[in-house]
């Protein structure tokens, strides 16, 4: 599998084996009341296993859609998409969402219903194989190398912030060692100064723990300051308009932000971005499903 | 009176049982009303009927006048009926109803073929149902519990169908992606995610099982609180109506809390959401 992305510097894990994505000419075409409405065009990108992919463009550029069509919750029109080479979505698949690839959600989706420790065991325990003692085992033995989440194992999520919900749903994910993990814009809800404590989360665990990644979001800096490359889209009908290699030392630390490397990076990429958002913002349509 | 006058303000310096002294001042004001309304009310109507302390005393007399009193068998017997007709009726509507909600909120194909069925059906009220239930079943007592489950049935569908509705759809992605099967999702996302919707439709059945009952035991009965109001009142006994109707508020006040209390003992997690949240 080709790629363009930079060569993550060594400090990260080593590459898993599996994780590498073919997306290969995907469209996707929504059509409510006749009216036809393309919201991906074909849309190409690999990615090679163990990178860290943000996907950034303004609302109503499709990044949704792609996530569903890679997470199997929707059928992509035409195109393909491989996972190690393997067909998992097309138009004449259905659509087949598994622990391979799972979804962090924009608004979250804890169980509101179970505590920390039932939703971290909960894919364990469906995708069967183990005792509830050992899904509980490694479910405390992760939470508790995450930041000593174990302590609140017992917690329902209504009774913590949104920045440990966030924390504890990527845990839930990473737990099930998925080839892919697909965040959807996880930390949009969230201020700047939780935000950044979130990037510093999500690295770690990155580092910790190295899983393909596809990072939507429309936060550039986010973009940049996370991946190993930005793909910027553009406005709908969504396409690939700008593939950028974030070559930047691993530990990413906020100081970088300053460095010449990352003002060059975000220069380059301003313009792309602010191009399209104006572009989606002149139109004023709002923002598919 | 003024509504608002009745409704407690929440300042800081609450002297800690006000509320209740609140509440107590709320009965002593009905019980003054009722007792003006039967002695100097002009209207004659109002002075045929018992005032709240003839009432109090019929009710707790070792040999109450009417025949009915905390000290008669007849009255337990009353009780009983009524209590094991609701309860029945409402047993049968959680048993149906909450499965048929739950089916028809996650399959759209169960809710195409009994939607709109159950959205007319629902309108007819629980008396028009009395000659056709007297007719078919055999005997007044099953004819009776059917007509009290028609309307907690009907509530208990209804409101577990908007439970289910109202699940998030990222609950069920989630699931799917966490390797849950079909079943899986009906047990770990489908029923605890509608459980609060369910619980508060439960507590409407509940009260309607009581309302539909007492109708149809006036009309259809040989037992049973309703018949009692229904007969003491073919008997001028007035104090016995007023104790039968009494005796209604309050068992049908404790059929209502054990439901909540039993939701709350199974939906720990809504009551922390709750305390919780904000």
């Amino acid at each position: 599998m080709t790629t363009t992305a930079s060569h993550p510097p060594e400090d990260l894990g080593p590459r898993p084996q599996t994780g590498g994505l073919g997306i290969a000419n995907v469209s996707k075409v929504y059509d409510p009341e006749g009216r036809a409405v393309v919201a991906l065009d074909d849309f190409s990108l690999d990615v090679e296993a163990g990178d860290f992919v943000a996907i950034v463009g303004p609302s109503g550029c499709g990044k949704s859609t792609l996530l569903n069509i890679l997470a199997g919750f929707d059928t992509p029109t035409s195109g393909e998409v491989l996972l190690d080479g393997v067909p998992l979505a097309g138009p004449d698949l259905a659509p087949r969402p598994g622990p391979d690839r799972v979804v962090v959600f924009q608004q979250g989706a804890l169980f509101p219903w179970m505590t920390v420790l039932g939703n971290v065991t909960y894919g364990l325990l469906k995708q069967g194989g183990v005792s509830r003692r050992e899904a509980e085992a490694r479910a405390i033995t992760l939470l508790a190398e995450s930041g000593k989440l174990d302590r609140i194992a017992d917690a329902y999520p209504a009774q913590l912030s949104s920045g440990m919900q966030r924390r504890v749903e990527i845990i839930r994910a990473l737990i099930n060692d998925p080839r892919v993990l697909l965040l959807d814009e996880p930390f949009r809800a969230m201020d700047t100064v939780n935000k950044s404590t979130m990037h510093r989360h999500l690295l770690e665990l990155y580092s910790r723990n190295r899983k393909t990644i596809v990072f939507i979001t429309h936060d550039l800096e986010e973009a940049l300051f996370l991946a190993d490359r930005v793909i910027v889209m553009t406005t709908r009908p969504g396409t690939l308009k700008m593939d950028i290699a974030v070559n930047l030392p691993r530990p990413r630390k906020r100081e970088m932000m300053a460095s010449d490397a990352y003002l060059a990076l975000r220069e380059k990429a301003v313009f792309a971005v602010s191009e399209e958002a104006k572009r989606a913002f002149e139109r004023g349509e709002r923002e598919m499903a | 009176m003024p509504t608002d006058a009745a409704i407690p303000v929440r300042t800081t310096s609450l002297l800690p049982n006000r509320r209740t002294w609140l509440a107590a001042l709320g009965f002593a004001g009905f019980i003054l009303a009722w007792y003006a309304a039967v002695h100097w009310s002009p209207f004659a109507a109002f002075n045929r009927l018992p005032d709240p302390f003839e009432v109090v005393v019929e009710w707790t007399s070792s040999d109450p006048y009417y025949g009915i009193s905390i000290f008669t068998a007849d009255y337990y017997t009353h009780i009983f009926y009524s209590t094991y007709r609701a309860l029945a009726a409402f047993g049968l509507a959680v048993l149906l109803g909450v499965p048929l909600g739950i089916f028809m909120g996650w399959k759209q194909g169960v809710r195409a073929y009994t939607g709109s069925l159950l959205s007319l059906l629902r309108p007819v009220p629980p008396l028009a149902w009395v000659p056709i239930a007297i007719l078919v079943f055999p005997g007044v007592e099953p004819a009776v519990i059917f007509v009290t489950f028609l309307v907690a049935f009907f509530a208990t569908t209804m409101n577990t169908l908007v439970g289910v509705r109202a699940i998030p759809q990222d609950y069920y992605r989630a699931a799917a992606c966490l390797g849950a099967s079909n079943r899986d999702v009906l047990f770990d996302v489908v029923i605890p995610g509608a459980m609060p919707s369910i619980f508060t439709g439960l507590q409407i059945a509940m009260g309607a099982a009581w309302f539909s009952l007492v109708a149809g035991e006036m009309i259809a009965a040989q037992y049973g609180l309703g018949f009692l109001i229904w007969e003491s009142y073919s008997l001028i006994q007035y104090p016995t109506i007023v104790i039968g109707m009494a005796t209604l508020g309050l068992v049908g006040y404790l059929s209502s809390a054990a439901v909540r209390l039993v939701g709350r003992r199974l939906m720990a997690w809504h009551e922390q959401r709750l305390g919780m949240a904000g």
